[in-house]
């Protein structure tokens, strides 16, 4: 009746597991008692579960982000406080719990926390950037987010129901296979991967048509703001490459379920060609989450310099040239395969490579701040910081494309510090200096800013006293990985470490605490305007948050920083151009079809997982009926009658007349 | 002149699904028909992105058969199991029924029920015919032992041709879905785009078979 499922699965030995999930589980039960009590379940399910509004959905989705670094966190400071705990002793988390410990901090943080960020980002800007109302496909888009969300769920209740995969954030066959993990952690692994995997790549889909195909008038190609450029490359990537995470997990899928043997030792099973599948997708895959950040840090410095960006259009070809190259450097995640020093030659070479284009990036952002005006404000805090990081993470990165230095360090926490230094250094510092760029447009206040300084300078100082020991460990021969050791001169370092990640555990309560204060401090925080930062691209062109229709009529570009342009001319004339002609506005309904069709995916992914065949088949139907009732509909669109359009944007215009009555008064 | 006067009315690409009848002023004449005529072309653009995606995916399945052809496990190789006039038959009946598909859409356009429903008819036995044989030749295949968990070569060997399989299967539930909102709702603009999308989706997996044919039926057999 229930497959595999019994209460076994529960893990009523282990007190670790069952209190997160108890605090996990209660927190979510205060949570959803507070907002039904307070008569918000409707407003909730109307606004935003069933919205399709972009802005809505990017903020669901960086919320998604933020919560999962919450857990992905947690899991680093267990990993942390155990290596400095397990000097000669086996410290307080056992070899099993430990490793599915690494294999979760791994997944989340790659899957849950950085994808969701860059997309949810990306989701809010780029349509606003663009001029125009919303994406190509708002249903779909959805879809995206709340497939991306039923991962996630799986993930975490592989927490209470059975184990996660002990296996690594890429599980590795043989290892993987049945034989050697016969339990559900790794089919927790693949079936959630899997359905958010298809979130992504229809996110992909969708994000490509509408850079390509929709623009607001004026708006070609070579006009697009940098960050729409990098949307572009990550969304191109993302289709090009996701599809092979597909196929390899559907091969390990069906070695696992059915016995085949694409990775097996026995039958002429391969498992390098494992190796070569999930990189041909892995190494686009860090690149579809580094891309946007170049997008998010140009944008920031161009703006806190009060320059354009130095070298835009070398930034459009540094940027597609990356596209292009990511997917000619698998191999150097596995030179101690054995290919041969040919291939390894090739592939230690092309990974060089792309150090260049990345190279010009670097030196366009230095050549935008020098002569600016810089404001030292917490995003460009957070763009310097990168810059300063990265070139170091780089830097350790084209040390360890050398095959010969790369058959020393494989494996080794010299590895592990790198692929940090680039993905905390350069990706989530891109996400937080955008989080804190792009959140007054959001919401309509700005976060606080002496707190945001001080989470950045505690996040940087814990980077790099957290990671930088892990370099000097990896030289010292101490792999990654490790439950216990012990060499007495590994110790100091680890313990290091771990303060490091006490001081990242101040800048995150740092800014939980800047969210607090700046939610309280809100009116005092508030941006009338809607251009807080006196911005050059046009989600600036809006109120703050933008109205659901994002611009009353379309902005019509007259080139590069089209928001800039327009302020000159406002400036010269001294008032706002001339009232435009309202008209109703029709936007897509919303639509319940995502929700209900990722509450059958989880279903269903459940169900994969313990071999509940009938629950399987029961969740896709009701998948399927799900979208044959989202084809059946006869409205699409709701209409926003022109009175409303006019009343919204005629206040808004008022507002920042007056602010520019004020500029002028000032100057 | 501000460089935001009112692009009101005006509703070039940007305006894509929201409305509007107004001709678009970015593609000017070209856009005579207004929105309906843009909207086509941007999910028939999607989609075609999305058949890019699905190419890839089946990439990855070549390549890994591709890997694995020689990797029999001292069992059949595909020389041995092979039946090139079984394949033909399938063959034939999967680029008749894009012939037909063609049929149906240019019926469809043309809101003509009796052509689009009897070639999608066609469309649909056609696609069936293809399934049944496929599972025919899956189930001997397995009945004299050569299943999929017979070596690494027959595990490539299913999942490939099983996979175009289930698309072909998925497909036909996409037809009749279809069809029976055509019979329910009539030739609606979005229902038509639906039709267009179908026709690229039936298409590329013919295509995609023109590849499996050649290299996995024809190579295997002559190997």
């Amino acid at each position: 009746m229930l497959g595999k499922l019994t209460w076994d699965a529960i893990p009523f030995d282990q007190p670790i597991p069952l209190f997160a999930a108890a605090v996990v589980g209660i927190a979510i039960i205060c949570v959803l008692a507070w907002v039904t009590l307070k008569g918000w379940m409707p407003y909730l399910w109307r606004e935003w579960i069933t919205s399709v509004d972009h802005k809505r959905i990017g903020i669901m989705y960086t919320l998604l982000a933020l919560v999962m670094l919450l857990r992905g966190f947690a899991d680093a400071i267990m990993m942390r406080s155990q290596q400095a705990l397990a000097f000669r002793s086996d410290g307080y988390l056992p070899p099993e719990h430990y490793d599915q410990i690494f294999s979760a901090h791994g997944t989340l943080m790659i899957f849950f926390v950085a994808m969701p960020f860059m997309i949810g980002l990306m989701n809010f800007v780029m349509p606003l950037q663009l001029g125009i109302r919303d994406v190509a496909f708002p249903t779909l888009n959805s879809v995206s987010f709340w497939l991306t969300a039923t991962g996630a769920l799986l993930v975490n209740i592989s927490l209470v129901v059975g184990e996660f995969a002990r296996t690594g954030w890429l599980p590795f066959p043989p290892l993987s296979e049945i034989t050697y993990s016969p339990g559900v952690g790794v089919d927790y692994y693949l079936w959630s991967l899997q359905i958010s995997g298809v979130g992504t790549l229809l996110t992909g889909v969708n994000f490509v048509t509408t850079v390509l195909k929709i623009h607001a008038p004026g708006m070609t190609y070579m006009r697009m703001p940098m960050f729409c450029w990098t949307t572009l490359a990550t969304n191109l990537l993302i289709v090009a490459a996701f599809p092979i995470l597909t196929a390899t997990l559907a091969m390990l899928i069906l070695d696992r379920y059915l016995g085949f043997h694409f990775f097996t030792n026995e039958a002429g099973g391969n498992m390098m060609m494992f190796m070569n599948l999930i990189w041909a997708w892995g190494h686009p895959e860090v690149y579809i989450l580094i891309l946007p950040a170049f997008g998010i840090f140009s944008e920031v410095i161009s703006t806190f310099s009060g320059k354009p960006l130095f070298g835009y259009r070398s930034m459009v070809m540094a940027t597609m040239a990356i596209c292009i190259l990511s997917f000619t450097v698998w191999l150097h995640h596995f030179f101690t395969m054995g290919a041969g020093a040919d291939v390894n030659a090739l592939f230690g070479i092309a990974s060089m490579i792309i150090a260049v284009p990345t190279g010009v990036k670097i030196f366009n952002w230095l050549f935008t701040m020098y002569g600016g005006r810089v404001a030292f404000s917490p995003s460009i805090l957070w763009s310097i910081g990168f810059m300063v990081t990265f070139v170091i993470g780089g830097m350790t990165g084209v040390l360890l494309a050398v095959p010969p230095a790369d058959f020393v360090l494989h494996n080794s926490l010299f590895l592990v510090a790198h692929f940090h230094n680039v993905i905390i250094g350069g990706v989530l510092f891109g996400a937080f200096a955008g989080y804190t760029y792009w959140f007054p447009k959001a919401f309509g206040f700005r976060l606080h800013e002496g707190l945001g300084k001080a989470a950045f300078w505690c996040w940087f100082i814990g980077f790099y006293l957290a990671f930088t020991p892990l370099y000097v460990l990896g030289l010292l021969g101490m792999t990654r990985r490790m439950q216990h050791y012990d060499v007495a001169e590994w110790r100091p370092w680890l313990l290091v470490a771990a303060l490091g990640a006490a001081v990242i555990l101040a800048g995150i309560i740092l800014q939980i605490a800047q969210l607090a204060v700046s939610i309280r401090r809100r009116d005092a925080l508030r941006d009338a305007t809607g251009d807080p930062w006196n911005g050059r691209s046009l989600e600036w062109a809006t109120p703050s948050p933008p109205p659901a229709f994002n611009f009353a009529v379309l902005p019509h570009v007259e080139g590069e920083d089209a928001y800039w342009i327009e302020k000159q001319h406002e400036r010269r004339e001294g008032k706002p151009g001339q009232e435009p002609a309202y008209a109703a506005i029709e936007m897509p309904r919303n639509s319940a079809t995502g929700f209900i069709c990722a509450f059958f995916a989880t279903f269903m992914g459940f169900a994969l997982i313990w071999h509940i065949w009938w629950m399987v088949f029961l969740a896709g139907l009701g998948a399927y009926a799900t979208f044959v009732v989202f084809a059946w509909r006869d409205r699409v669109e709701d209409i926003i009658p022109a009175e409303l359009v006019a009343r919204i944007d005629r206040a808004y215009r008022q507002t920042r007349s007056e602010a520019l009555a004020r500029t002028q008064a000032a100057s | 002149m501000s460089a935001f006067q009112g692009t009101a009315g005006d509703s070039g690409p940007d305006r894509l699904g929201h409305g509007g009848t107004a001709p678009g002023r970015l593609h000017g004449a070209e856009h005579a028909v207004g929105e309906l005529m843009a909207k086509r072309i941007v999910v028939g653009y999607g989609f075609w992105i999305f058949l890019l995606s699905d190419i890839i995916m089946f990439s990855a399945f070549f390549a890994s058969y591709a890997v694995l052809v020689g990797q029999t496990a001292g069992g059949p190789s595909g020389r041995d199991l092979f039946d090139l006039r079984n394949t033909g038959i399938e063959t034939a009946c999967l680029l008749l029924s894009s012939f037909t598909c063609g049929i149906a859409s240019i019926g469809a356009q043309a809101h003509r029920g009796s052509w689009f429903y009897g070639a999608m008819a066609i469309t649909f036995i056609l696609g069936a015919g293809f399934i049944g044989l496929e599972a025919r030749e899956f189930a001997g295949l397995a009945a004299q032992g050569a299943g999929p968990t017979r070596s690494a070569f027959l595990s490539a060997f299913f999942t490939l041709v099983g996979c175009h399989g289930l698309h072909v299967s998925g497909g036909l539930l996409w037809l009749l879905t279809m069809v029976a909102q055509v019979f329910a709702k009539g030739y609606r603009a979005d229902i038509l785009r639906r039709i267009l999308c179908f026709s690229l989706f039936w298409h590329a997996l013919d295509i995609i078979w023109v590849a499996l044919f050649s290299m996995v039926y024809l190579m295997g057999a002559a190997a």
